[in-house]
């Protein structure tokens, strides 16, 4: 918690950092195209019906 | 007497700028208008980005995806134990908003804040066990946004959205009952779980008229998650303790009870800003 308080910006520069590494790596792994194909077909059990 | 009215104006001023934002951000989520006519879903490249805030993909305006979808999409799949896209996404909202996502941006939240409006004999503030009640929402994200639709798979690898199968009342509200009057082949197809989830909802729009915003204190994993970045997200409260006198005017406007002079960064806290603009000495700064 002190480290938290005493240095925020290094914490968000860290945390932003490990954001872009999570996200390029998903979208290097193909990740995207199951994102893509859940959305744009209708999600039976999220509407209560599969 | 004049100061008090000046208050109330500037009070009545923000939340009327944070309803057109809370609208316009909800209209522009869900711009498909042509989907709504034809009982059908929007499938173009936008559907590949998540949006911040819940808003079921399965709704016929939908224009991007839902976050907590997509998330037990990616790890119910057979080729994914983890979802580096969507948790890359989810932190990156994080750190800059933390859960201003909640308090301006997110179409379920919009929906809650208009019911709680109507009228009610009693409007309750805390129910009973409610700090244990809180962390639900922690239990949900855990168990089945996380767990379940991770290591739960049929005999096809295949795992299930439990979150959204059995407990998401947006799904229902925003994708299931338009989908189910506008498509008679989906008419046709609703069941038990139609049914049982439509039950959950009636609970969740009931209880948003007597408890503000129940499904945001209780049950929203995303909430959860970007709870949990209040802290230290660029957008996050700071308390000038030269100016704060402890008068408490912060936690009394506070729809959710929060004692926000003394924890200014709860994650219970949607940043609605209600605080700020009712502390008296403008003791509650944005940003540092």
């Amino acid at each position: 918690m002190t480290f938290l308080k005493k240095h925020p910006l290094l914490i968000r520069l860290i945390l932003l950092s490990l954001g872009i590494a999570l996200l390029l790596g998903g979208i290097f792994r193909g990740e995207v195209a199951t994102v893509f194909k859940k959305a744009t077909h209708i999600c039976m059990e999220c509407i209560g019906i599969g | 007497m004049e100061k008090r009215l000046s208050a109330a104006e500037k009070m009545k001023r923000h939340n009327r700028i944070r309803l057109i934002i809370q609208a316009s951000f909800a209209t522009l989520s869900n711009g498909y208008i042509r989907g709504f006519a034809r009982g059908k879903i929007f499938t173009g490249v936008s559907k590949k980005i998540c949006v911040p805030g819940m808003n079921c993909y399965s709704c016929p305006g939908a224009l991007g995806a839902c976050p907590i979808g997509s998330l037990q999409a990616t790890l119910n799949s057979r080729d994914y134990k983890l979802a580096l896209y969507v948790t890359g996404l989810l932190v990156l909202f994080g750190t800059f908003l933390g859960r201003f996502v909640c308090g301006f941006l997110c179409p379920f939240g919009l929906i809650q804040d208009l019911i709680y409006k109507i009228p009610f004999v009693k409007k309750i503030r805390r129910l009973p066990g409610e700090k244990a009640l809180r962390y639900l929402r922690f239990v949900f994200l855990a168990v089945f946004v996380l767990l379940l639709p991770a290591f739960i798979a049929d005999f096809t690898g295949l795992g299930q959205p439990w979150f959204c199968k059995w407990i998401c009342p947006v799904g229902t509200l925003e994708g299931g009952i338009p989908l189910v009057l506008l498509n008679s082949a989906m008419r046709e197809a609703a069941g038990f779980i139609f049914r049982f989830k439509l039950i959950i909802l009636l609970i969740t729009l009931f209880s948003a008229v007597i408890i503000y915003r129940p499904f945001c204190r209780y049950v929203c994993p995303l909430g959860a998650i970007y709870g949990i970045f209040n802290k230290i997200s660029f957008y996050r409260f700071t308390i000038d303790s030269t100016k704060c006198t402890g008068c408490g005017a912060c936690q009394k406007t506070c729809k959710l009870d929060i004692p926000v002079w003394q924890n200014p960064n709860s994650a219970d806290c949607i940043r609605c800003g209600d605080c700020k603009t009712a502390c008296p000495n403008q003791a509650i700064v944005t940003g540092k």
